[in-house]
């Protein structure tokens, strides 16, 4: 049989065929067995060479006609052309066909040996199709392998150990985006964070994250001289909201998932422009508008702010998402440590805090990642002078970064407190103040 | 088939930044193909730890062996999955020989079948992953979410016809992963 025969005989499968069916039947009765045999039904429902094309008479119901009614369950084969049945083994394999089709194709295995062999190796083949098993890899099988790998022929290039939470919180987040469909990425997640020691928020989707992140983590990109992933795109003013606002609003569309490439790839250049630059360049600025960090520092806190949106993430499609391990988790409790001092300074400025020169508190971060931090709570009058410490707050190392990421209210910081009560009402504020979108 | 977003270039480009020392590429390295290693390894052990265990050697060796990678005898994915099936068919070997050399269950003709099915079942893996996407993606209607073929065909927007031979197409290069002494690895099935 040639193409064209193919493809009549596979019409013949559609709806026509099948009134054709009926009315043969209609018009033989149940005194014959139906003649139609390879290629015969085909070829009269096509328009033949000979004749003028056929057109289907008018049905008349069965019924009408008082001739018996057809059996209901009708045995026969369908009767299809060699190519169609070849072609019909994928999915007589996964009883993906009618099971009309199903007969036809069983009946032409026994006597078709090509088509016979086909159709076993086809069956045996879907006994390997199995649901793929849920590709969660444990975060810290990351760490071990790459330390394993690294012990074995130390590099010659190292990442620079303030660069490695990045590193980790960046492939955590992207692992969790692995399986995302868009349902989830389009999920509304709400940003969260305190201004002026008010709650605020500002919605967006899990792809608006993503893009938030890639914008931000832009500002060290700038830094080391990569491409500014807002591009032409104007921002009012360079900070972190600002930058992500006019991301935002530059596009016609919300962020979709496309924004996950662009991400992952700033975020594995950064590692690796700051490998090359190394530790010494740890010290070269970068500006987050209203203030400055060391590149250092400010992978930290990319590494932090990678970790807290992650959390969002996962909270808005109901997926478990752990904190980062303890030695990273230190680092980021540190930085917050270390910028408090200004905070309380800035506080100060607007008269949010009281005069507390030459005191301080003894912050005590307990699990994981925990330790001791010593915070002046205003600089002593005179250097060399020791301050006093008036008060002692402990907080377990996770509630102490929801605090700093402004999802928890101060006031209802989980913290074991002793001593100056307004020194603590300070220093828990002024946790809350060092976050931002 | 290569994927759209691993061009050779991105190969060669890996293994000289590997060769060259730096650590962020075998970060880079890990991130791309760690869920394969651990799937692969995973189905031919059936066993957490090993597939840590393997994951652990196949990367160990990429790293210090960069330049064992021929970028001509194909994507470095495939060089990969080969060295993740290899390293993990030894595995069970030498666990089952173990075991059964302390007085376990079953014959060596019974450790060979179970080597083999594992083996198989890992190239199936890995066929499935990288056969082109409108195959696998009419195999996951038909035999995961159970459409028969003029349903796929619908939900996949495609013709009839063309369903019927992604189907039939897909299941044939699945069957490869029976043929025992095909090309050692994954070369054929790329």
């Amino acid at each position: 049989m040639n193409d064209a025969d193919w493809s009549g005989a596979y019409d013949h499968e559609g709806g026509d065929g099948h009134e054709e069916h009926g009315k043969k039947d209609e018009e033989h009765g149940k005194d014959e067995e139906p003649t139609y045999e390879h290629g015969d039904s085909s070829d009269s429902a096509r328009p033949g060479p000979a004749g003028p094309p056929r057109i289907p008479l008018p049905r008349a119901s069965v019924e009408d006609t008082g001739r018996p009614l057809p059996e209901v369950v009708r045995q026969q084969p369908l009767v299809l052309a060699h190519p169609v049945l070849k072609s019909l083994l994928g999915a007589w394999a996964l009883a993906a066909c009618s099971p009309e089709e199903s007969l036809a194709v069983e009946a032409h295995l026994g006597e078709c040996g090509a088509c016979a062999e086909e159709a076993l190796r086809l069956r045996e083949a879907v006994g390997l199709l199995h649901p793929a098993e849920s590709l969660d890899l444990d975060p810290a099988l990351r760490t071990r392998v790459l330390e394993g790998c690294l012990e074995r022929r130390p590099p010659r290039i190292p990442v620079p150990g303030w660069a490695s939470a990045y590193d980790a919180e960046t492939a955590r987040l992207d692992a969790l985006l692995q399986d995302f469909g868009d349902a989830e990425w389009h999920a509304p997640v709400r940003l969260r964070w305190f201004r002026a020691d008010k709650a605020t928020s500002r919605r967006t989707t899990v792809a608006g994250v993503i893009a938030h992140l890639l914008t931000v983590d832009g500002l060290v990109a700038v830094a080391l001289g990569l491409d500014d992933p807002l591009g032409e795109v104007p921002a009012k003013r360079p900070t972190p909201a600002s930058r992500t606002e006019a991301y935002w609003g530059a596009a016609h569309f919300p962020p979709t998932r496309s924004v996950r490439g662009p991400w992952r790839e700033q975020s594995h250049d950064l590692v690796r422009t700051v490998s090359f630059t190394g530790g010494p360049a740890g010290a070269l600025p970068v500006s987050y508008g209203d203030f400055e960090l060391s590149l250092r520092d400010a992978m930290l806190d990319r590494a932090f702010e990678c970790w807290v949106h992650a959390g969002d993430i996962a909270d808005a499609v109901d997926y478990p998402y752990e904190p980062p391990s303890g030695r990273h988790l230190h680092d980021m409790i540190d930085l917050a440590a270390r910028m408090l001092p200004t905070a309380l300074a800035r506080r100060r400025e607007a008269g949010l805090c009281a005069p507390a020169r030459g005191r301080s508190l003894r912050l005590e971060i307990e699990g994981s990642g925990g330790g001791e931090w010593v915070i002046p709570l205003e600089p002593a009058p005179a250097l060399g002078i020791a301050p006093r410490e008036v008060a002692h707050v402990a907080l377990d190392g996770v509630e102490f970064c929801h605090l700093a990421a402004g999802h928890v209210p101060p006031e209802e910081a989980a913290a074991g407190q002793d001593g100056d009560r307004d020194a603590i009402r300070d220093v828990l504020f002024s946790v809350a103040s060092l976050s931002r979108m | 088939m290569a994927k759209k977003d691993a061009p050779p270039r991105w190969d060669r480009k890996m293994q000289q930044r590997l060769a060259r020392g730096e650590a962020a590429a075998l970060g880079e390295l890990y991130d791309r193909f760690a869920s394969l290693v651990h799937g692969l390894a995973h189905t031919v052990l059936g066993d957490e730890r090993g597939a840590d265990a393997i994951t652990r050697q196949v990367f160990a060796h990429v790293w210090e062996h960069p330049d064992a990678y021929d970028p001509k005898q194909g994507p470095l994915r495939s060089w990969v999955a080969d060295l993740t099936h290899r390293f993990a068919v030894q595995r069970l070997r030498d666990t089952e020989s173990a075991a059964l050399a302390r007085g376990g269950h079953g014959t060596p003709e019974d450790l060979e079948r179970k080597v083999q099915r594992a083996s198989v079942a890992a190239r199936a893996d890995y066929i499935v992953q990288a056969m082109p996407a409108p195959l696998r993606a009419a195999l996951e209607l038909a035999y995961f979410q159970r459409r028969d073929y003029r349903q796929t065909a619908s939900d996949l927007g495609v013709t009839e016809d063309e369903a019927r031979r992604r189907l039939r197409l897909g299941l044939q290069l699945l069957s490869t992963a029976h043929d025992v002494g095909a090309p050692p690895g994954y070369g054929g099935a790329v």
